[in-house]
């Protein structure tokens, strides 16, 4: 177990970067006066304000014993499960667009599948494949969601 | 003031219409479902079905979402006694003495007391809501500009520090919450702010894609390859086994009272949602205790005191939603934000324009409740073959539903690629050590508490002290500063239950 939360400073850091991002990008809109506020008043207060946290947080990362904030040991990220949820998801919108619900079904729910690493390529053939099926009745014949079954949109 | 059983007497009506009745059964059975399921959360099923309600009747719409939020609370009691899975945050504390009883072959009496328990809770906490929320609606109907912008900062504040995790960190989270819900044209000028000229964030981002984000996409990053093996060794169980003794039923009679009000009494502090309330009564049960020692090892007491205090404050957290506008946590933010796209506005106004909706809760809650234990009761052998459903088949399907729901929100694919970048974010956010859960709160607030904050400084003229001279403002923001000290007293000296809460829900 470490000492503090090193964590923390780069917690700080993304809050002090978004915070700051914010109240410069809100400050571009006009902020007015305290009676007639502009609309990029709130933003850029926001904004300070969400950084200012960001540094408190940072600043109390040495303080702060590592047991003490939150979420329990995650661990490395798992690269594979990573990549292949956020291609099936990619692969579902391009698909969708240009090639229609079924493909799109199919080759989100497959790829995802890939992702763990307990799934055989037959599971998730099968999975796949059960899925594509109810999702297209569910999806297009009772729900008439506004995908073609082939082709583009 | 008189409570109207009239008013009852026609939510019943609204609730008992055919398709009324079909909404409540969808949600709640669905709710149940998603309870029992390992891995998949309350936040994600409601955010899911949201899409397919745009073109519902509001009423029924409000009636099924709100019977998924109840429904999982019943579901995640089966998950936590017989698979010993904390997999929803409100029952973690249920798993400890749940599955002890479980091994020792009592997992249907643990799972009867349960439903008792969430049988009486839920009743009071309804009755509760009847007789409350109309009154507090009453006296918030007087509240200005400037004591609804201090009461929602109180609830923002209550939301984003009691909850589990950091309290500074949960304050960063609600602001992130409130600017993302700043993205789209303003009100009042028409300026479109952060939306870099993508016209697909003109009318600001889609709460659905938010949400799937964070808490769906989010949680399969954290989750894929990292979860343990079930054991369902203890699985096997009849109806007949639901039955518990006499002598047990004379040893959960009080925890069971006991645990009801510590629910009732959390969901009244704005942002102490269920899981704080089933903490509490845990703590409470062992420590007037005679005996314990058994806690840990199968005291039917540590099933019987929590699961009450869960049911009796979610339904009770339905309280500030309904009458003023402000939800405790982010499921009922994420209700509050279908209100909102139905075209009703939430506040003290809600329950006399829109009677039907909110007594027509109120009767369906009353009636998913029932269906629940109908649905409990008998069917407890396909709920628990549910369980076995791993979660490597799982999340595969749900990322399909999240891609096609999210879709469905507004016929636009660029929600999804929004979905996959607060997924990714998300992640990034729980990698840091953040809890997610309070941007909701702020997304879903946020608009409104810069339209009551606007409104407040043109009345008063830019005088900013307009907030300490009305008293009911003042009183709301003595309260916050009451909260930020009490929060750096409990910190100083952790043994406070809050922050045994806290510390033992890491």
């Amino acid at each position: 177990m470490k000492l503090f939360e090193r964590r923390d400073y780069y917690a700080g850091a993304l809050m002090m970067a978004l915070g700051t991002g914010a109240a410069i990008v809100g400050s571009r809109y006009e902020i007015g006066s305290l009676t007639r506020m502009g609309p990029g008043f709130f933003p850029t207060a926001l904004g300070i304000l969400l950084a200012f946290i960001g540094v408190l947080i940072a600043g109390a990362a040495p303080y702060t014993r590592a047991s003490e904030s939150g979420t329990a040991e995650l661990g490395a990220p798992d690269w594979r499960g990573w990549a292949c949820i956020v291609s099936g998801a990619l692969l579902f919108i391009l698909l969708a667009s240009h090639a229609g619900l079924v493909l799109a079904t199919f080759a989100c729910v497959f790829i995802a599948a890939m992702g763990d690493r307990g799934n055989s390529w037959k599971e998730a053939l099968g999975l796949a494949a059960a899925i594509t099926l109810f999702g297209v009745v569910l999806f297009s014949f009772v729900l008439r969601v506004q995908i073609p079954l082939f082709g583009s949109m | 003031m008189e409570i109207g059983f009239a008013d009852l007497l026609h939510g019943f009506s609204v609730a008992l219409q055919p398709q009324n009745l079909l909404y409540c059964l969808i949600g709640v059975v669905a709710g149940n479902m998603v309870g029992v399921l390992p891995g998949m959360g309350v936040l994600s099923a409601i955010s899911i079905l949201l899409p397919l309600t745009y073109g519902m009747p509001p009423v029924g719409a409000i009636l099924m979402l709100a019977g998924l939020a109840y429904g999982a609370q019943y579901g995640g009691a089966i998950c936590s006694i017989l698979l010993n899975l904390p997999c929803h945050p409100p029952h973690a504390v249920t798993c400890l003495d749940g599955f002890p009883l479980a091994k020792q072959g009592k997992g249907g009496t643990a799972l009867g007391i349960t439903m008792m328990g969430a049988v009486f809770g839920a009743a009071f906490g309804i009755l509760q809501m009847i007789f409350t929320a109309p009154f507090i609606a009453k006296i918030a109907f007087q509240f200005t500009s400037a004591d609804i912008c201090s009461l929602m900062l109180l609830g923002l504040l209550a939301g984003s520090t009691l909850a589990k995790g950091s309290p500074l960190k949960g304050v960063a989270m609600t602001i992130l919450g409130l600017l993302l819900g700043l993205v789209g044209q303003d009100i009042n000028t028409g300026v479109e702010r952060f939306t870099f000229g993508i016209i697909d964030l003109d009318d600001g981002i889609e709460i659905v894609a938010l949400s799937l984000g964070l808490f769906g996409i989010a949680e399969f990053l954290r989750s894929v390859n990292k979860t343990l093996p079930i054991n369902t060794a203890y699985t096997k169980l009849g109806v007949s086994d639901l039955r518990p003794s006499g002598a047990d039923l004379k040893k959960a009679a009080f925890p069971v009272l006991r645990g009801t009000l510590i629910g009732s009494l959390c969901s009244m502090i704005p942002g102490t949602g269920p899981t704080i309330a089933s903490f509490v009564a845990y703590a409470t049960e062992k420590k007037i205790s005679k005996t314990p020692e058994r806690f840990g090892h199968g005291a039917i007491e540590g099933v019987a005191a929590p699961e009450a205090s869960t049911h009796s404050s979610v339904q009770g957290d339905f309280i500030p939603t309904m009458s003023l506008g402000i939800p405790g946590d982010a499921v009922m933010a994420l209700l509050l934000g279908a209100l909102i796209i139905h075209g009703i506005t939430p506040g003290p106004r809600l329950i006399v324009e829109h009677p039907d909706m909110f007594w027509g809760l109120i009767a369906s809650f009353w009636i998913g409740n029932l269906m629940l234990i109908f649905l409990n009761v008998p069917m407890i052998g396909v709920w628990v073959k549910m369980l076995m459903v791993p979660y490597r088949y799982l999340f595969p399907s749900a990322l399909f539903f999240i891609c096609i729901g999210v879709f469905a929100a507004k016929n636009t694919l660029f929600d999804v690629v929004t979905t996959l970048f607060f997924g990714v974010f998300g992640y990034l956010l729980v990698l840091l050590r953040f809890e997610p859960a309070p941007i909701l709160l702020g997304f879903v607030l946020g608009p409104r508490f810069e339209e009551n904050f606007r409104r407040a400084l043109v009345i008063s003229r830019g005088d900013l002290t307009t907030f300490l001279s009305h008293p009911i403002s003042a009183f709301f923001l003595t309260l916050c500063v009451g909260l930020i000290v009490a929060q750096l007293w409990v910190r100083m000296r952790r043994k406070s239950p809050l922050a045994v809460a806290s510390t033992a829900s890491d």
